[in-house]
């Protein structure tokens, strides 16, 4: 394998884990609540500038700033819950859509208010562009921490749904709501804490993504997000795997159509990925590892 | 009537715009087996789910004698319902078909934080030894008998005071539905007041002490059970075509699991 | 308020006398407003027009079959590039826009047959990509069409040759007037009325009832949702003409999520199904936001019409669901219980909750 391919292999893989962290918890608040969020890369946008312009700028070391920002996005994450989510929860489902859309353009512009729509140039402590060579590819250290860090959250994630009480609680709670009622199942705080884990995963994806492409802008998040939509489709909307699978998958294809095909059609990166999502829906709705859908709303 | 455990009293509910229980108002004595019949629609579970707490009244009390005192349940959100003491089994079993029996059961003692949950679990695969065999399947995957024993099971994990249990006997096989109604005689037996929804009159009437008749959200008939089998209205409207009930168009077929 | 009522009986039962009426007025108004009013004004009440035009055409096809597209700005952008391509003048366009075949490339159209082709063009499109993309269900949808205004964008990016890619189109000729703009807002209200009180509105109408249900009494509904579809995006492309030739210039970004977005808000105040009200939503929205413009510019506040915009979807979702108007027309709604809130039309759809049992 060449270099050039290999080095090709490894940027998807780093895209790819940080649209598998926002496409996990998109899939996570959907599957519990039947909400897409577009507010949820959002989320990534405010962890991104809470860890570049707050906890770096304060000179906090990494270990610091990592779970910092995974609070913040928790926590932003579950006050947009609490504040226009839980009153609408009897509302159609196309509401929370309408809202989700209203909440994401509101925390965009407030962002441009605040903040300016200028990219600022952002960088992580520490020596982490240091570069390593690996078999002719250039990989930086921060390239092998996104990769290692999206992966233990993925199990972290997987042994808290699957083994813990509150996370066996949420598969309940996205299966049957009255049912996990009637268990004693307090339903709103378990709602609260999916959108708190989805949120804390985008957030430090926000992290991964400036410190990667060097810069951050109030509108960072929202296509992002959009893609992570389409990842989670791929994979099977309410399946955590088959989001983190399509996550990878989508990285991987972006990268591909940019560095394997002529550099006339790099710039059709966008059109391809919702070209896929639509052909995606189309052939197998369920996406990849989805459970067929029962309800039609 | 021993004292009431469970007063529900005058209770109006909506659904949307239409009225689903009309002035119901009904009790549940300590360590009885009450039995509350209708036809499809009737209010029947409209009833259960306005006392756990997921329909609320417009109108009405519906009052819990708790360990502490009378408790009004009317504004409490049904988690804190489970926590007085009541525990409600669904229509239609509705387990959690991706989870496991085990976590099924998990889900059950969810709100208990005591060490003898395990000990609970055993004792019930005693009763259930099927269960057992299965605890680490999907609930999805049992049968429909099974996955009645698994919801009772799962209701029984709170160590309710009160169980209501809604059409138990739905889709069931007969001697399946025996096993069932035999169980609910050896819970009261070991002191759990039940609180049993039925379209299966004939069933629900074998085993209960006392008996409501719902129609159209309103109660029309009680009394005790015995007398209620001997009724001519129940027996004509209930029980004249049991038979073919049990048997027929309002039964789905066998062993799907939902 | 008798009187008016009973005035409104009796031009209700004389439809023709009032449509006549109402074009009278609104022709004196539009004489009006070109003789005294200035040109910020007049272009003001023109970008009202052209979302009058795309708020009714959306609430048509997404509030009468509930179906969720976010796709009109990918046909504001076909139906504005196509017309705009066609009226460029001649002599610029062979060197500006090499790629155009000879016979586009040689003609110059006037408004009216541009703005045609533009709104086929984009019916075009949406009858080719609604074929797939309405198979899917609401969210789904919803998710796709958004993909569908990537993708427009994207192709007009990169086909330099017929569209100067990025750099856009500038020095459009001027030729949209609130002659022609508040013409096809008549148009626009007259078909989509038409429709939605005709049987094939009542069908639509029982699509976003029950999807389900309709089907099984032979309600065609693919054809009906592909038809609802294709004929919002024939309006969009024509308020995409119009747009350009307003504004005069066009780029691959003037269109985006933002105007979806922004068109939904006019359709979810309006009471989704119904149009009077999306048009009244449009006119109060785009009223707001020209009046805000200049605010932003001198506190250098940019963003604030999306802030005010949101703050106000959100609030009117939570606190009234139904919109301003409801579903019904506050035209024909009977005025005896004025103080009565329309019902709530949210039994249906409920999501998230699909096991309370009954």
């Amino acid at each position: 394998m060449s270099a050039y391919v290999l080095q090709q292999l490894i940027n998807g893989l780093v895209l790819g884990s940080m649209y598998a962290l926002v496409a996990v918890g998109f899939s996570m608040i959907y599957s519990i609540v039947r909400l897409i969020n577009f507010a949820h890369g959002d989320v990534a946008m405010i962890g991104a500038f809470s860890t570049f312009l707050v906890f770096a700028a304060a000179g906090l070391p990494l270990w610091v700033i990592v779970p910092a920002t995974l609070a913040v996005g928790a926590a932003v994450a579950a006050i947009i819950e609490f504040l226009v989510f839980r009153p609408q929860r009897q509302a159609p489902q196309v509401n929370g859509f309408i809202t989700s859309l209203g909440v994401s353009i509101l925390i965009q512009n407030v962002g441009i208010l605040l903040l300016s729509a200028q990219p600022r140039s952002v960088r992580l402590p520490g020596l982490l562009r240091t570069n390593h060579d690996f078999f002719g590819a250039r990989v930086t250290t921060l390239d092998i921490l996104i990769v290692a860090a999206t992966l233990i959250s993925l199990l972290v994630l997987t042994l808290f749904v699957k083994r813990t009480r509150l996370g066996i609680a949420m598969r309940a709670t996205s299966e049957n709501v009255s049912a996990a009622q009637l268990m004693g199942i307090p339903v709103n705080r378990v709602i609260t804490a999916a959108f708190a884990v989805g949120g804390a995963l985008a957030g430090l994806a926000g992290l991964m993504w400036g410190g990667r492409y060097g810069q951050i802008d109030p509108l960072m998040g929202f296509v992002p997000g959009l893609k992570a939509f389409v990842a989670a489709v791929i994979g099977g909307v309410g399946s955590l795997a088959g989001a983190a699978l399509g996550g990878y998958l989508l990285g991987m294809a972006e990268i591909m159509i940019v560095g394997m095909l002529p550099s006339e059609y790099g710039s059709y990166r966008d059109a391809f990925v919702f070209g896929l999502l639509i052909l995606v829906l189309l052939v197998m709705p369920n996406g990849l590892l989805g459970k067929p859908a029962e309800e039609r709303a | 009537m021993p004292d009431a455990l469970l007063k529900v009293e005058s209770i109006n509910v909506w659904r949307g715009a239409s009225q689903v229980l009309n002035d119901v108002s009904l009790s549940v004595g300590q360590g009885e087996i009450v039995a509350l019949l209708g036809g499809n629609g009737a209010g029947k579970t409209s009833t259960l789910s306005t006392i756990s707490g997921l329909l609320r009244p417009k109108s009405g009390s519906i009052t819990f004698a708790g360990e502490s005192g009378p408790v009004s349940l009317t504004s409490l959100r049904p988690e804190n319902i489970v926590k007085l003491g009541i525990a409600h089994c669904p229509e239609g079993r509705q387990v959690f078909g991706g989870l496991s029996v085990m976590e099924n059961l998990r889900m059950g003692a969810y709100l208990r934080h005591d060490d003898q949950i395990g000990a609970d679990v055993e004792h019930y695969f005693e009763l259930f030894p099927i269960l057992r065999e299965r605890a680490d399947l999907k609930a999805g995957q049992l049968s429909g008998g099974e996955q009645m024993m698994l919801a009772l099971t799962r209701a029984l994990m709170s160590r309710p005071r009160l169980l209501m249990l809604d059409e138990p006997s739905l889709g069931l096989a007969p001697q399946v539905i025996d096993q069932i109604f035999d169980r609910i005689e050896e819970i009261r037996a070991q002191g759990t007041t039940v609180f049993l929804v039925e379209q299966n009159a004939a069933m629900a009437l074998e085993v209960a002490d006392r008996a409501y008749v719902i129609e159209n959200g309103k109660i029309t008939i009680s009394g005790n059970a015995s007398e209620l089998a001997e009724d001519p209205s129940v027996r004509e409207a209930y029980l004249g075509i049991e038979t073919t009930q049990a048997t027929g168009a309002e039964i789905p077929p066998m062993e799907t699991s939902s | 308020m008798t009187g008016g009522t009973g005035m409104m009986d009796r031009l209700r039962h004389n439809p023709a006398a009032l449509g006549i009426g109402l074009l009278l007025i609104g022709a004196a108004l539009i004489a009006g407003a070109e003789a005294w009013l200035t040109p910020f004004e007049r272009t003001v009440i023109g970008f009202a027009g052209i979302n009058i035009i795309l708020a009714v055409s959306l609430s048509f096809s997404n509030g009468l079959t509930g179906l969720f597209s976010l796709g009109h700005p990918a046909f504001m952008m076909l139906g504005g590039y196509t017309a705009a391509i066609l009226t460029f003048p001649a002599m610029r366009k062979s060197t500006m826009l090499p790629g155009l075949p000879e016979f586009i490339a040689t003609s110059e159209l006037s408004l009216l047959p541009a703005t045609l082709a533009g709104g086929v063009v984009a019916a075009v499109a949406a009858l080719i990509a609604g074929f797939p993309v309405l198979r899917l269900r609401g969210h789904y949808l919803a998710v796709a069409t958004l993909g569908l205004i990537v993708i427009v964008q994207v192709l007009i990016n990169n086909m330099d040759s017929i569209t100067r890619g990025a750099i856009g189109l500038a020095g459009l000729p001027r030729l949209s007037n609130l002659w022609w703009i508040y013409g096809w807002v008549a148009v626009t209200l007259f078909v989509t009325w038409q429709l939605k009180h005709a049987s094939l509105g009542r069908a639509l109408m029982s699509i976003r009832e029950n999807e389900l249900a309709s089907a099984s009494i032979g309600v065609r509904r693919a054809r009906l949702k592909l038809f609802a579809f294709v004929l919002g995006a024939f309006f969009a492309g024509v308020a995409g003409a119009l747009w350009a030739h307003l504004v005069t210039n066009l780029t691959p970004n003037s269109f985006g999520i933002v105007t979806a977005f922004m068109i939904v808000v006019m359709v979810v105040l309006g009471g989704s199904g119904s149009l009077i009200g999306a048009a009244l939503a449009a006119i109060a929205l785009s009223v707001i936001s020209e009046a805000a413009r200049p605010i932003e510019r001198a506190i250098d506040a940019y963003g604030l019409v999306q802030i005010v915009t949101a703050t106000l979807l959100i609030a009117v979702l939570l606190f009234r669901p139904q919109g301003l108007f409801g579903s019904g027309e506050p035209v024909t709604r009977r005025m005896t219980t004025p103080g009565k809130p329309p019902s709530k039309t949210s039994h249906e759809h409920r999501g998230g909750f699909p096991n309370e049992t009954s």
